[in-house]
């Protein structure tokens, strides 16, 4: 060790850094006890109210349903929109919600358009639907992995080229939340979460005290979001829900090519939610995606489940999980 | 350098939207190494800020929980020289996704398997941040200490033998560091220690502290006023969503501790005002985007 390096050990002996200097450390302890606030219990009481308080949305409450189907991530799987349309004809859905994102990793974008007009699929706008209709570089998923950056560009990219401006002016003009009541309960939509579009909420992250504070705000009895790509339900201690309806547009990291959505219903005063499994013909899209150009680890993703690109946005746990 | 009483006047103010990340100093300015570009100074003799203890971080908890907080991350100093660290750990994924920045020296592994079987046991994430200045022994060692690049990378190694996977957090003491070419060093050189989905983030370098000795302090200009407002407001800051917790109160951020000013209160609910951003150092979050949080 230099004597450089040993000095640093010990200079710290009895004094503390304020700032650039070393002073005395009872002079910093000093200065630090005189300092900011220290109100009283009451007063923080209040503080804290005033703090988490906030005014209620606008947002109109849609019609009373007994089964709604709600799903996310489109991606331009065409393929999988189909096959959820189909699935909520068959449980006798009274509306389909779609929480955005519509565009991205798969084929022809334009395909999914007339899908979700017919199906009178109810949409959010999501933050690729933000980002195309305001003309955006990216998809602001905040990568900084170059290799994520450089797929989330590429696909991007493909997706902008081949999407025409009706369109992207039509995912303009989408809503960015809704509110619905099944049965007694108002739940709330978003695409990321109520605070921000393009926020990640993911199973290992969103812890419940969070969320209740995040419920409480919003004044609703349920959140439905996505945005993450990983679908998972929580049931609050307060018996309020937190559903990430995950994706139809590729699988969701667990090996398996099929796709995940929600189906929500009334039973007894309570909210059943159920995440539900989704097949699709996902060889005859990844035939679609390799005529279409698009990258082979898209293609690996639709047919083999596991997710190639895009990771570095999972915590710890969902990354333990994954394969790549 | 201007004082900041001189500079507060002109200082924009950035409030705090939500609480989302609460940071603990859990070892205070105690550190087994003394790196030269550390911004709070850290040593095994800097006592400027204590260990905080498993009573003293209960509160804190217990309040958050109030206001919501989304994560927890505990630094110092080395965290696992704080003799109750990992009980202290235990109590904190009770209340949400926990993040421990270590200097890997003592992620023995015996230490890495009982940390793998706490991240097991809860509903959120427990995740490690290990710290690293350089590719090499040449790059590292100057900044962190002769001998350290080895010592990390068996303390990355213990870990990920344990089933868990840290990120590389690197600061720019080189400019390489962040670059593309850099970056991808760091991710071949985990690589080659056999991890499989290497993570890594880079941060800039606070010219405060020890960093103001090795490389020179804020000249006067560097300093954030009113009109650098963006429309879209200060929530690119982290200070505009944490707190940072120590033996002596609650402080805005993880990079102030050691300016007195930064202090804001002794319980969370004292702290939930606007902060003036008069310190030179939040210059640096600013213009380069800065979030210390992962």
């Amino acid at each position: 060790m230099s004597d450089a390096e040993s000095g640093k050990l010990t200079t710290h002996r009895g004094m503390a850094t304020w700032g650039e200097r070393l002073v005395p450390l009872e002079k910093f302890r000093q200065a630090t006890t005189s300092l900011g606030r220290r109100l009283s219990d009451d007063e923080r009481r209040a503080e804290q109210r005033d703090f988490l308080g906030r005014e209620r949305d606008a947002t109109p409450v849609e019609s009373p349903y007994s089964r709604v189907v709600v799903f996310g991530g489109v991606y331009n799987n065409h393929l999988a929109l189909e096959a959820v349309l189909d699935a909520a004809h068959k449980h006798g859905a009274e509306a389909v919600y779609c929480l955005g994102d519509l565009g991205g990793f798969g084929p022809s974008p334009e395909k999914v358009w007339p899908l979700l007009l017919e199906g009178d699929v109810r949409t959010l706008q999501g933050n690729y639907e933000a980002s195309l209709a305001t003309g955006r570089e990216d998809c602001n998923c905040g990568y900084t992995d170059p290799r994520d950056n450089h797929f989330a560009t590429l696909s991007y990219r493909y997706t902008s080229e081949h999407c025409s401006s009706d369109f992207k002016r039509w995912m303009g003009d989408l809503p960015l939340r809704r509110r619905i009541r099944v049965g007694q309960r108002e739940l709330l939509l978003v695409h990321g979460s109520p605070r921000q579009i393009n926020e990640f909420l993911f199973h290992s992250t969103s812890p419940v005290s969070f969320l209740e504070v995040l419920l409480n705000q919003e004044s609703c009895d349920g959140l439905l979001c996505t945005h993450t790509g990983l679908h998972w339900h929580r049931r609050l201690p307060s018996g309020r829900d937190v559903v990430n309806v995950g994706v139809i547009g590729r699988p969701a990291n667990d090996g398996q090519p099929g796709v995940w959505y929600a189906m929500l219903e009334a039973r007894d005063g309570d909210l059943g939610v159920e995440l539900l499994p989704l097949e699709y013909d996902h060889v005859s899209l990844a035939r679609e995606m390799l005529q279409q150009g698009l990258p082979q680890e898209f293609i690996d993703t639709i047919r083999h489940g596991w997710w190639t690109t895009c990771l570095e946005i999972l915590p710890a746990r969902e990354r333990a999980k994954s394969r790549y | 350098m201007p004082s900041i009483e001189a500079s507060k006047a002109t200082s924009p103010r950035v409030a705090l939207r939500s609480l989302d990340t609460l940071w603990f100093q859990v070892a205070g300015t105690v550190c087994n190494l003394a790196c030269t570009h550390c911004f709070v100074s850290s040593s095994p003799t800097n006592r400027t800020h204590e260990f905080l203890s498993l009573e003293a971080i209960l509160p804190y908890l217990e309040e958050a929980v109030i206001l919501g907080v989304k994560e927890l991350y505990f630094t110092g100093g080395e965290p696992f020289l704080n003799p109750e660290m990992e009980t202290i750990l235990e109590r904190a994924l009770r209340v949400g996704p926990t993040t421990v920045l270590t200097n890997g020296l003592l992620l023995d592994p015996e230490r890495c398997r009982r940390l793998s079987r706490l991240a097991e046991k809860t509903d959120y994430s427990l995740d490690f941040r290990v710290s690293m200045d350089g590719y090499s022994p040449e790059t590292n060692d100057p900044i962190r200490g002769e001998g350290t690049f080895e010592r990390i990378l068996r303390g990355v190694s213990n870990l990920v033998e344990a089933g868990l996977n840290p990120v590389i957090t690197v600061t720019e003491v080189y400019e390489d560091n962040g670059s593309a070419s850099g970056k991808e060093r760091f991710f071949e050189l985990l690589r080659d220690l056999g991890v499989a989905k290497p993570r890594l983030k880079v941060l800039p370098v606070f010219q405060i502290g020890a960093e103001a000795e090795r490389s020179g302090a804020y000249e006067a200009w560097q300093r954030l006023r009113d009109s650098d407002t963006l429309d879209e407001g200060w929530s690119h800051l982290q200070c505009s969503s944490c707190r940072m917790v120590t033996d002596q109160g609650v402080w805005v951020c993880p990079i102030l501790v050691n300016e007195p000013r930064g202090k804001m209160g002794q319980a969370l609910a004292d702290t939930l005002e606007p902060f003036a951003l008069e310190h030179p150092a939040c210059w640096t979050c600013h213009v380069y985007g800065v979030s210390c949080k992962t």
